[in-house]
């Protein structure tokens, strides 16, 4: 593999991800452009700017024609995906972390972090991603809902179950399920000891892979909140993807930031790690970043993945034939 | 996907084609998929060159999505419209990043150790070459009785073991039994044993030592136990073994205690048949002149 190096960002990115089709990638860094790029070969189209503070996630809509990201800056915004040109601002007075688009794309629903005494929230706004640039429609004023949630971050939120549900992760290892109408919690388990730092949903919806400090990462049924696999890795786990195409969990991550320079560059453990999903053993390993991986990603095809570094860089790789072809059991 | 290599580029005489350059003409691609392309033009002096280029041309079939197509006429915007080449912000990478195997390796390595175990815990050496020593003792056996019959010639006849050596010339006779002899005085004179002053090890190794050569491959220390013990009593058997293959090297070193054993030993083992291979003893050089 000669991976694509990225380098949009001066800061620690903070996700990659993929539009629909897989041949976009958008990434979110500490700095204050997300950043468009052709997945294939890593030509920037172009930069999203306005935001005042380090972007957390984004969300790409279905047709890839708008975005969203949510940001420390207070803020999540909507964007006019090919142009750049920022549509609509939805203005809050907490830091924004992660957002998600429901199925069929008329809600969005966003968290806010802990600040100034408020606890961290869950907030649904209406959103009409096919209105007219500029007539106002595009988001609701005011959140149809907002709900607190306990004491911890919210790190990644999540539809399920036909929009009914609301799926979040939460410092603390905490995975919650909510009620989307009423904001009442239905079910919460600790299924990590540390924090949840990333949860991707699989393919189909039903489970989910989080990455946790705790040192693993697990695939989680969004329905039972049940431990279905367990992956460890022996390094904080900043991000975790599950391959839509092979039995493979991808997880990235490594020592914390701030130990990196006490130690030898081989004990960071930088890897782009991958795990049977089944038989939960690590078969292979792809090298290449300096700093910890903060994000990762599969390509919906399943053929080649992005990861986004402390270090500030995306590499994109595109497996080899020998990936598709090997054997591992 | 197109690999262009220029093949050469030849001055052409002026006079040839005057001022006028002839026209650019492209050939192919061939049905091995190269196409010729072939161009004159003028240098900076002016001179005429033919240009011939030939690339391989490789289709590459990708299915991709239509809409993908209209996303790659997209206009740069925003940092990406005023990036350039020099800002380097999408780089190949020169070197090649192996997608590395992480559980493969721990199979091989923990297969390579339960066969060592296996081998270990499974008795000895021989049962490895069991089928083998089976197959070389069945030949012994075929000797022997062709010996009892009668049939086998003398050359191949096996060893007396309790054959009488003849007395050769300035030897002494062993030690009277029951009297102690110290080992430093043992054998003194037979042959000149080393010096007073070398170290009993020394001494042990090269005293009335054996070079045994053209041993089969299998044969064990054991073994050879067994072949010279009879002789006499053996003070060491040291077989070369190729710290590589773990096979011995054929050739081994035996030291009797008495020179007379030796002499013995040699006399009815130097020809003997063993195993599938004619053995050869002789007295082995002592370790100077060995080079």
């Amino acid at each position: 593999m000669r991976p694509y190096l990225l380098k949009g960002h001066e800061r620690p990115l903070t996700q990659v991800k993929y539009n629909r089709e897989g041949d976009l990638m958008i990434s979110c860094a500490k700095n204050l452009y997300p950043c468009l790029w052709m997945a294939d070969d890593g030509t920037r189209i172009g930069t999203y700017e306005g935001h005042n503070g380090a972007v957390w996630t984004c969300e790409i809509s279905m047709d890839s024609q708008r975005l969203i990201t949510s940001s420390a800056d207070q803020t999540v915004r909507i964007w006019d995906l090919p142009t750049g040109k920022e549509l609509h601002q939805i203005k809050m007075n907490e830091p924004c972390r992660a957002c998600a688009l429901s199925i069929g794309e008329k809600l969005l629903a966003f968290t806010t972090d802990s600040f100034m005494g408020i606890p961290p929230q869950i907030h649904i706004v209406d959103v009409d991603l096919q209105a007219e640039p500029g007539s106002g429609q595009i988001a609701g004023d005011k959140p149809r809902l907002t709900f607190d949630a306990p004491k911890g971050r919210i790190t990644r939120i999540g539809w399920v179950e036909q929009n009914k549900v609301l799926l979040t992760s939460h410092d603390g290892g905490f995975v919650r399920r909510w009620d989307a109408e009423t904001g009442e919690l239905l079910e919460e388990a600790q299924v990590h000891e540390d924090a949840i730092q990333d949860m991707q949903f699989s393919q189909d919806g039903s489970y989910v892979v989080t990455a946790s400090l705790d040192k693993t990462a697990k695939l989680v049924d969004v329905c039972t909140l049940e431990v279905l696999k367990t992956y460890k890795t022996g390094r904080f786990v900043q991000s975790a993807a599950i391959s839509p195409l092979m039995d493979h969990v991808l997880a990235g991550g490594g020592q914390d930031a701030s130990q990196v320079t006490t130690t030898a560059a081989k004990a960071g453990g930088f890897e782009a790690r991958f795990f049977h999903k089944i038989y939960q053993e690590e078969f292979g390993n792809v090298r290449g970043h300096f700093g910890p991986i903060n994000s990762v990603a599969f390509a919906p095809d399943g053929r080649s993945f992005a990861t986004g570094g402390e270090d500030g860089y995306v590499r994109i790789h595109h497996f080899d034939m020998e990936y598709f072809s090997a054997k591992y059991v | 996907m197109a690999r262009a290599k220029i093949r050469w580029a030849d001055t052409l005489d002026e006079e040839e084609f005057g001022e006028a350059l002839p026209p650019t003409t492209i050939k192919g691609p061939d049905s091995h998929g190269v196409k010729t392309v072939t161009e004159y033009y003028r240098n900076e002096k002016g001179d005429a060159i033919k240009k011939v280029t030939k690339s391989k041309v490789v289709q590459v079939e990708k299915k991709v999505y239509k809409v993908t197509e209209e996303r790659r006429q997209w206009q740069r915007f925003g940092k990406a419209a005023t990036e350039t080449v020099q800002d380097s912000v999408t780089v190949q990478q020169k070197e090649d990043i192996p997608f590395e195997r992480v559980r493969q390796l721990k199979a091989t390595q923990q297969e390579k150790k339960m066969d060592m175990q296996a081998a270990m815990q499974s008795a000895d050496k021989s049962t490895i070459v069991g089928s083998l020593k089976d197959m070389l003792y069945k030949r012994r056996m075929e000797r022997e009785l062709l010996r009892a019959k009668g049939l086998l010639a003398d050359a191949e006849r096996p060893p007396e073991e309790d054959g009488q050596p003849g007395k050769p010339a300035g030897l002494p006779s062993a030690p009277k039994p029951g009297s102690y002899v110290p080992p430093s005085v043992r054998n003194r004179g037979a042959g000149g044993g080393g010096g007073e002053g070398d170290s009993m090890q020394q001494r042990r190794r090269d005293e009335n030592s054996l070079r045994v050569t053209n041993l089969s491959e299998d044969v064990s220390e054991a073994d050879l136990q067994e072949l010279f013990r009879p002789f006499g009593p053996i003070s060491r058997v040291f077989l070369a073994v190729d710290r590589t293959t773990g096979e011995n090297r054929g050739f081994a070193f035996v030291n009797y205690v008495y020179r007379e054993d030796a002499e013995r030993a040699i006399r009815n083992l130097n020809g003997y048949g063993y195993d599938n291979l004619i053995l050869h003893v002789e007295w082995a050089a002592p370790r100077a002149e060995r080079g």
